[in-house]
């Protein structure tokens, strides 16, 4: 089974250490994952903003880049579900059968949670994170590829982690792709009752299955110095006990970016804020809550 | 009465702005929609065969749409039968014209109505008022809209954006202007508030002639029209008056009777939680001895053959104004329904408004942005328009109607821009390696706090990364080759 | 062109997409929803159910027997301290027996509607009751009166046999006549204008009373 990772373009630039946790959770899983160098975006923020003429390019790249594949993985379910439900009918209203052809011929696309349970069949995936998490459900991952409780089940296995509910889970973090500039007063509106739903449920680390909507509400998090930060499903779901070993994930990492990083057991986007009565190490770990 | 209109309205991003600014309506939204959104899950979760139901729901309404020529002729020939008089009227103004001239006939002076969005569409208060007929809403909430020379900001309850307090004031203050006055020592018990608009409509229903209202459905087989409601002015308005005028939008028909044992289990349950609303009324053109003695049926087109005409947009026709999605939207519940800038708020609005008035002015062209598209109000609705696919398609006609300009708009420079960076990894690659040089100089602590140019709207209340000095990409170039 | 003729014709060029072909019946409607009930109209399951959804409205819902229904009803009646009450033709007689007859009110002539303001009560039956919604259907018929009788009092008793309740929507709609001018009533009148927060009461009856013969 040949198995493609789609990275996603703003994981890419912004977020690389999801990508890395991605390969290193899915080689830990015995599954060997490839990068085809040619893939750049799924168009949705031009498909979502009504630049149909643009993203009609975007599609056809995805399914050149993608052909061949058994399968293609992403971190994110915002992607997964553009390429799903709208790829096919971008290529028939640009008229173009041949492109409608090669989409309908893409491999399946899964987001990370549905690929980990319905194909590799695993919900323990030999992670260790011990820290207080809420999860937030993205919209599009609930409401249109319907993953369901797969991200918790995922999490509910985590060694370590103490995982506590997040209030008004359903309700949208207010990111919605052009939306957060083009309306940006209503998208902090809901960002804020969101960041405020996930302070209180004194958690350290947010986790959502896509970094679209970490970077809105981590955005606001950062911004008011909350000290707590955002990680990608992936990335806790790659953490492992081993790493806690400070050599450790060192030959992961990129030369120039580790006078900033992190203890590894503690991967960071957003630096931890020093107000933060936690520490990012914080011993409160050894009881696991079920929601 | 004549309250102000939408006219002139901003567009939505700066009127959401001021919406979001005034605490009293956010808290007053944030009650009204949490407190309907829980009793409508637990009204729908009680029905077994909701999902068949919305199905057969959407399929009516399809079928309905796909033959509506045919359906509107077997209607008017079966009110006509039954007594009715029925008219047409291609836009709003023809409507409302029409309905001045009906009042006119009768010699009255004064109308009672029952809610109705149609009416609110067409702006027929104020065409009555030009005309010297003075119309007196009698939904309480419609009345509170009135009373306090407001605008309605939801379509089941216009006045949703006042509290109970608000309503007594407004009550107070301008009862005894039009008519018995609200008892000086009123309090906001809602018994009391309900109380005070009984006996202040009342007599306005006693000596009523005619009656105006909408209609929820038209039944095209038997000529029959339906009107849903809650508090019993509806059958007041229907029943009481010598002359009963109904202004109804041609997607209002349904085929057949038995359509509507659909309609009657989805509407009441969507709308405001219950199994079934307090009143139903229905009727057939004319009876002996039972209602008005005269029947008018005004078919409005308004902008409905212009939806109609687009094979995506059409579904938004399918809307039966339960307003279930105007509960559950993260927009509408922060921003409230005046934002929108018409009678039809909310995510519905949002693709009803656009098609129906077009997209000449800025703020209709801004309605389908107005959405995160979180695809919460498709997931409630009971015909299952799927509103943020319209949504998306609209916006796409925004944009298109946008490039016959000669000048292209700053989204559109931005929105090439992104095209060609993204048309290839290598360029890609290259505006990655530019992006973290900029986030170096830009950043702090690992994150920037002010951004250049019109990104400055995402870093007004937000923080973001610097981009990473090693893309993905890079590293796997580094690390898997 | 007059509107109707505009209309129609924009109606068709908007439709261009249907098939010239195409009849209404080539769309499909699954109607995979229940259209039954899962009890027999007047069976005892349906009947309890009503009288719950009823109660849920705010409603008093009693079970009589036939031989009952007369006391009861005087008893409803008087227990409201009402002077009198409007009675539409065709109500059973039987019914009526334990009433006064001086504070019966006959609709024949039509009483006139500022006199029906100021009437206590009205006495009607029923076309049909919907039980899962908690619903009563009148249609004009004997015993139920022109729609102002049932409107206008602040007072509502509705007598209905045990055989008039059925299950669901559909049952109920297959049983009516469409022609007839109907009012569906579910509980007394009420509003959720005020905050979403239902009330019960405001133009309609504000008290109805449900007697339920078996």
């Amino acid at each position: 089974m040949r198995i493609a990772l789609f990275v996603t373009c703003l994981t890419d630039t912004l977020y690389p250490e999801t990508g890395r946790a991605v390969v290193k959770l899915l080689e830990r899983l015995g599954c060997a994952v490839e990068f085809p160098a040619g893939q750049t975006c799924c168009g949705q923020m031009h498909f979502n903003t009504g630049y149909r003429r643009e993203c009609v390019p975007l599609v056809r790249r995805f399914a050149e880049t993608f052909a061949g594949y058994d399968a293609v993985v992403t971190p994110s379910g915002s992607c997964a579900a553009m390429v799903r439900e709208y790829h096919e009918r971008v290529a028939e209203a640009a008229g173009d059968a041949r492109l409608a052809a090669a989409v309908r011929a893409t491999p399946a696309v899964y987001e990370l949670s549905e690929f980990l349970v319905d194909v590799l069949g695993v919900t323990d995936v030999g992670a260790y994170f011990p820290h207080r998490v809420t999860f937030h459900p993205t919209c599009h991952s609930q409401r249109m590829l319907g993953v369901g409780d797969r991200p918790l089940r995922l999490l509910r296995a985590v060694r370590g982690i103490d995982l506590v509910e997040l209030p008004a889970a359903d309700q949208c973090c207010g990111f919605g792709g052009t939306f957060a500039l083009k309306n940006h007063d209503t998208s902090v509106a809901m960002g804020a009752d969101k960041a405020r739903h996930v302070l209180a449920t004194g958690a350290e680390v947010l986790c959502a299955g896509d970094n679209s909507c970490l970077m809105h509400i981590g955005g606001l998090l950062s911004r008011l110095r909350t000290g707590v930060r955002t990680l990608h499903l992936a990335e806790i779901l790659a953490a492992a006990e081993e790493d806690r070993a400070p050599a450790a994930a060192e030959e992961d990492r990129a030369p120039a970016a580790t006078e900033e990083d992190q203890a590894p057991a503690a991967p960071s986007r957003s630096r931890p804020v020093p107000h933060s009565g936690k520490s990012p190490q914080s011993p409160r770990t050894a009881e696991r809550s079920t929601p | 009465m004549n309250g102000p209109t939408f006219l002139g309205t901003p567009a939505f991003p700066s009127a959401a702005r001021t919406a979001l600014a005034d605490t009293r309506l956010r808290h007053n939204l944030a009650h009204a929609t949490t407190t309907i959104r829980r009793k409508r899950e637990e009204a729908v979760a009680e029905v077994d065969d909701w999902e068949a139901l919305r199905e057969a729901g959407r399929a009516v309404k399809e079928r309905t749409l796909r033959h509506l020529d045919r359906y509107l002729l077997q209607l008017e020939e079966r009110v006509t039968a039954a007594g009715g008089r029925v008219h047409w009227a291609r836009d709003g103004q023809e409507a409302a014209r029409i309905v001045v001239d009906l009042v006119q006939a009768t010699g009255e002076r004064e109308v009672v109505k029952v809610k109705s969005m149609t009416t609110q569409e067409i702006g027929l208060n104020e065409a009555l008022a030009d005309a010297g007929i003075t119309a007196y809403e009698t939904d309480l909430a419609e009345l509170v809209v009135q009373l306090g020379q407001d605008r309605p900001s939801h379509i089941l309850v216009p006045a949703i954006h006042r509290n109970r307090a608000e309503i007594r004031e407004i009550f107070l203050r301008a009862m005894g202007e039009h008519g018995r006055a609200a008892p000086a020592d009123l309090s906001d018990d809602p018994q009391e508030l309900a109380e005070a608009a009984r006996r202040h409509l009342r007599e306005k229903f006693l000596r009523a002639k005619v009656g105006v209202s909408g209609a929820n459905f038209l039944v095209a087989e038997t000529g029959t029209a339906v009107v849903v409601e809650s508090e019993g002015n509806g059958r007041m308005c229907l029943t009481l008056p010598e002359t009963l005028i109904s202004v109804v939008g041609i997607e209002k028909v349904v085929p057949t009777w038995q359509d509507l044992e659909i309609f009657l289990q989805l509407l009441p349950r969507s709308s405001t939680g219950e199994r079934m609303n307090p009143y139903t009324s229905s009727w057939t053109g004319t009876t002996a001895d039972d209602g008005p003695g005269a029947f008018h049926l005004v078919l409005l087109d308004g902008g409905r053959t212009d939806t109609l005409a687009d094979p995506v947009g059409r579904q938004a026709l399918n809307c039966i104004r339960c307003s279930a999605c105007l509960n559950v939207c993260p927009v509408y519940e922060r921003v409230g329904g005046h934002a929108y800038g018409s009678v039809y708020p909310g995510p519905i609005g949002a693709v009803l408004t656009p098609q129906l008035r077009g997209t000449a002015a800025e703020s209709d062209r801004s309605l389908p942005y107005a959405s995160t598209l979180c695809g919460a109000c498709y997931e409630v609705c009971p015909v299952k328009i799927n509103i943020p696919e319209v949504l998306v398609h609209l916006r796409a006609r925004v944009v298109d109607e946008g490039r016959t300009r000669k000048v292209p708009s700053p989204e559109r420079l931005a929105m090439a821009a992104a095209r060609s960076v993204l048309a290839g990894p290598s360029r890609l690659a290259a505006a990655q390696r530019a992006a973290a040089a900029a986030g170096r100089l830009l950043g702090r602590d690992g994150r920037i706090s002010r951004l250049p140019g019109p990104a400055s709207a995402w870093t007004e209340a937000r923080d973001v990364p610097v981009p990473a000095r090693e893309s993905f990409r890079a590293w796997w170039r580094r690390t898997h080759r | 062109m007059n509107a109707r003729t505009e209309v129609l014709s924009r109606i068709r060029r908007a439709l261009a997409d249907v098939p010239e072909g195409e009849r209404p019946e080539d769309v499909p409607v699954p109607r995979a929803y229940a259209r039954g009930g899962t009890a027999a109209a007047g069976s005892p399951q349906v009947v309890e159910l009503l009288t719950t959804r009823l109660a849920d409205y705010g409603a008093s819902v009693h079970l009589v027997s036939e031989g009952a229904a007369p006391t009861v009803i005087a008893q409803t009646l008087s227990a409201r301290g009402a002077a009198c009450a409007v009675v539409p033709q065709g109500f059973p007689p039987a019914w009526l027996a334990a009433l006064d007859p001086h504070r019966v009110l006959d609709d024949r002539p039509r009483v006139p509607v500022r006199e029906l303001d100021r009437v206590d009560s009205v006495v009607t039956t029923a076309a049909v009751a919907i039980a899962e919604t908690g619903t009563l259907v009148l249609d004009g018929g004997p015993g139920q009166g022109r729609r102002a009788l049932t409107l206008v009092p602040d007072h509502h008793v509705c007598v209905l046999r045990a055989e008039q309740v059925v299950a669901r929507v559909p049952e109920a709609l297959a049983r009516l006549d469409p022609v007839r001018p109907l009012t569906f009533v579910s509980g007394p009148s009420a509003t959720s204008d005020i905050e979403l927060d239902r009330v019960e009461g405001v133009h309609g009856p504000r008290t109805l009373h449900v007697l339920i013969v078996v």
